[in-house]
Formats: C-alpha cells, structure tokens, sequence
C-alpha cells in the first residue's frame, strides 16, 4: 500500500529549541500555577492572538510526591520543546519562580507572574505585554530539516475493543519496531491496563533492572490503589463500558490488546516515574501512568514527548494543548460513524486487505506529516484536555 | 479469498472476534488465523455485534478462555460452539 519509507534518509521540518530537542509546534503557553490562576491565563489568552493558555484545577495544597508531580507535570509541560516560550501566572511567588526556573533549564524564555498584591487586572496588564514580546518573537523562528530519529513518539490507546488488539495497537507497535532502531524516543505506560499481562511485560524489559522497577510499580499499583481502595472488584470500571459494548470482556483480554503497541521486537530500558523524562538516552520506556487517557497524554508531554500516538476501537476522542495526538482505528463502525476524530484508517487490517506492515508504514507516514505542521484531528477539532494526575487528597 | 466475518488470533484460542457489522444469526462466518492467515468456517448462533466473541468449541462452565494463546478468563457459563461468549457466560479469573 504504501512505500516503504527509507528512514535514516528522511527530514522533517520542525524547531529545533535552545536545548537541542526538536519541537513539532511552536505554542507560546500561558501556564497557571494552581487553578485560582486560571481566570489571569485565560484573560492573557484572550488579549494576546497565538498564545494558549491551559486551566487545570489543582495546585493548592498538595505537599510531598504529589507536590513534586505537580510540579514535574508544569515544568515538563513548559518544558516541551513544542512549546517556544511560557508565561507562567500563580497567585504567590515563590511556587511560581520554581516553575519558572525549572522550564528555564531549556534555555527558551520564561517569565513568571504572581497575583497577590497585584490583583487580576495588574497582573493581566503585566503577562500580556510579555505574551505579546514572545509571540513576535516566537512567530519568526523558523523551522529546519531534523532527522526523524529526533523524534520523541508516545503512545496510549483508549475507549478500546477487540479490534485495538487486531489492528491499532499492533499498527502502533509496528511504527515502534521501524523507528526505534533509528534512535527514536518511545514510550508507553497505563499501569492498570497491563493487568493480567505483566509477565509478558516483564519479559520485554531490555536489562533485569528494568524489569524489576516495571514489576515494583506494578505491585504497588496493585497493593496501594486496587488493594486499599477496590469494592467488589474492578469489573464495572476496567474493563470500562465502553470497552464492554465493544466486546472486551476481561481486563487480562483488554491488556494484552494494550501491549500489542510494543509491537514484535522493541524492548523497554527503563521504568519511569510519571512525568519523570527519560534519562537513558533513546529507546523505548516504560511510564507509570493512570490508564485515563487525558492524564496519561498530559504525564507523557511533560516527559518530553511531541508526537502522541493514540489507538482506538470505539473512538476516544482525546486531545492535549501542546503535543498532536494521531489517532488510529481499525473498527469500521466507528470509521461510518465517527472519522472526524480519526487520523489513521487500518480497517482494512481487519478485512485482510492490509497488513499490519502497511499499517505501520501508513502511521509512519502520518507522523511525519504531523512533524511537518498537519493538523490532527484532534486539533482540528479543539481537543485540549490537559489533565493533571493527582496522588492523594490535598493537606 | 474474500472478506472474513471472524479473526482469531492464535491456533491455541477458543475464541474468535467478529470484524462485520450487522452479523446474524446462522451466518456461515469465514474465519481466518491472523498468526499464519489459515482459514475455516463455523456457523454464528446468534446475531453478535462487531468487536463481540464467539466460542470456537463447546465450552462448558470453568473452562479457561484462550485469546493471543494466553488465559484471558473462565467460562461462568456455558457456551455452544458458534455461540457468544461475553461477560454473561465469561469472567476475570483475578477479582
């Protein structure tokens, strides 16, 4: 169907930013620390044209590891090289200056505003002329040829059915197969999904290390999560409703569907912590991450990763603000239905009339043209959802 | 060979996923091995929607499910060959 595609050979045309690392969009972010931050952001978005600001609604309270998330999740977020400069707004300053000083580390400018003292009008006034300096700043970069391999691809699959494990997440593990040998950054995570198929996950760890830190975050998903806070069983939730009206009946059949996305031969080198980017130079990683797709695409662009891959069976119809989220299905209902959300087609894989090897050259292709500029569905659409992961309840 | 109406995806499985909408009842489903693209035919015994199982033997209560040639389940019912097997007669085995 399509060409095989001589990868070593290919370009893309993106930026590449300060730190080396190469970004597939070029958004100027107006970042709220905490969540009563968010009218000021959103005021800033509103004055100045091409900025985009992203609500959320935690910030307030949290201490320990679920403060250190918060903070690695809008560090990592600003951080991004899809992102060309941040204004960061908090309602104090000390919190606001550790986001500021960590996206710094990039080398792409950053200005931090706090509210207190100020008000909303004043701080507005403030942000928006510094919104305004990077986005004329910002709108003159220009983009360069950049190797594939400089690519950082993520993936997840979500709303899946039987055919995720038949055509989309083997589609996706495909691609990882082609382009990791290529020194591509890979990654995969939702901890809940590999239930009932983590002794194959476990299996396809590169080095005994990994394996080990991929089956301690297993365990302690099973034993502080599902053990302290599970009724009767997890049955009305994973499988959720959704993948039950697509015919997956047991979370062991739902996760060996998700694994698929590993594809045949890829192995993962390490086993991170969620947002945590990865530090063992390129290859494929493993991310301790909620099975939820919006919190799972939102810890995986804060990690680093540009381009999100996304399968689906019954058509999930996710988005995030700054990475491009591709989604792949194989089911023809939701295809007849649903395929404005739908960016890969491989329901041929289901009718034989395309081969898993066709439908990884085809996302291979989509990617590389979402890398050049194309617009996913997903961002056609306005999907932003940026939704942050929290650990336990807020002191 | 034209357009199958069932994938299975393993020689060791005993359950196969309908990939055509609209099946019904009495159908004789082409079926195809997805591991080395053999084929066979087994009839449906019921409509069963796209994505949905149906048993390629008689399975009776407590029989482990086999789909990827790994366990996904048990059997808390039974099932015909050609019948579907979904969460009415099939279950976890871990909660």
């Amino acid at each position: 169907m399509t060409m095989a595609l001589d990868i070593s050979n290919t370009t893309v045309n993106a930026w590449r930013r300060e730190n080396g690392r190469v970004g597939v969009r070029n958004h100027v972010l107006i970042l709220p620390v905490d969540d009563i931050s968010n009218a000021a952001c959103e005021a800033v978005a509103n004055n100045v044209k091409g900025t985009l600001a992203i609500p959320h609604a935690y910030g307030r309270l949290q201490f320990g590891e679920d403060l250190d998330l918060h903070f690695r999740t809008m560090i990592g977020t600003g951080a991004n090289p899809n992102v060309a400069a941040v204004v960061v707004i908090g309602i104090e300053p000390e919190w606001t200056q550790i986001i500021v000083d960590g996206i710094a580390k990039t080398g792409k400018p950053v200005t931090g505003f706090s509210i207190e003292q100020k008000g909303d009008f004043e701080t507005i006034r403030q942000a928006s002329w510094k919104a305004k300096e990077y986005v004329h700043w910002a709108s003159e970069l220009q983009k360069e040829p950049c190797p594939v391999s400089d690519l950082w691809v993520s993936t997840k699959c979500g709303e899946s059915d039987t055919t995720t494990g038949l055509s989309s997440c083997p589609t996706v593990g495909n691609m990882y197969d082609k382009l990791l040998p290529h020194g591509i950054y890979g990654c995969f995570g939702e901890t809940s999904e590999i239930t009932g198929a983590e002794h194959i996950c476990k299996e396809r760890a590169a080095n005994p290390e990994a394996a080990d830190k991929f089956m301690k975050i297993f365990q302690a998903y099973q034993d502080d999560v599902i053990e302290q806070f599970k009724t009767s069983d997890l049955s009305d939730s994973q499988p959720t409703k959704g993948n039950i009206l697509g015919g997956l009946t047991t979370i062991e059949e739902k996760a060996l569907g998700n694994l698929e996305k590993i594809g045949r031969s890829s192995t993962y080198i390490d086993a991170m912590g969620p947002a945590e980017a990865p530090e063992k130079g390129p290859g494929l990683y493993f991310m301790d991450t909620s099975s939820a797709a919006a919190e799972c695409v939102t810890l995986m662009a804060a990690a680093g990763y540009v381009i999100h891959t996304f399968p689906t069976g019954q058509g999930n119809v996710v988005g995030n603000p700054i990475v491009p989220v591709i989604k792949i299905s194989g089911n023809p209902r939701t295809l007849r239905t649903m395929s404005e959300h739908i960016d890969v087609d491989v329901t041929g894989v289901l009718s034989r009339e395309m081969t898993i090897e066709d439908a990884g050259d085809a996302l291979i292709d989509q990617i590389i043209r979402t890398a050049n500029g194309r617009y996913t569905a997903a961002e056609a659409l306005g999907h932003r959802e940026f939704s942050l992961t929290k650990l336990y309840r807020s002191a | 060979m034209g357009k199958p109406h069932l994938l299975v995806h393993d020689h060791e499985d005993n359950v196969g996923v309908v990939v055509v909408e609209g099946l019904t009842s009495g159908t004789d489903m082409l079926c195809v091995v997805t591991a080395d693209n053999s084929d066979f035919t087994l009839t449906a015994n019921a409509d069963i929607p796209i994505g949905h199982k149906v048993a390629l033997r008689d399975l009776t209560e407590g029989d482990t499910v086999m789909k990827y040639g790994e366990d996904i389940g048990k059997m808390v019912g039974g099932a015909k060959k050609g019948d579907h097997v979904h969460t009415h007669n099939c279950k976890t085995k871990r909660w």
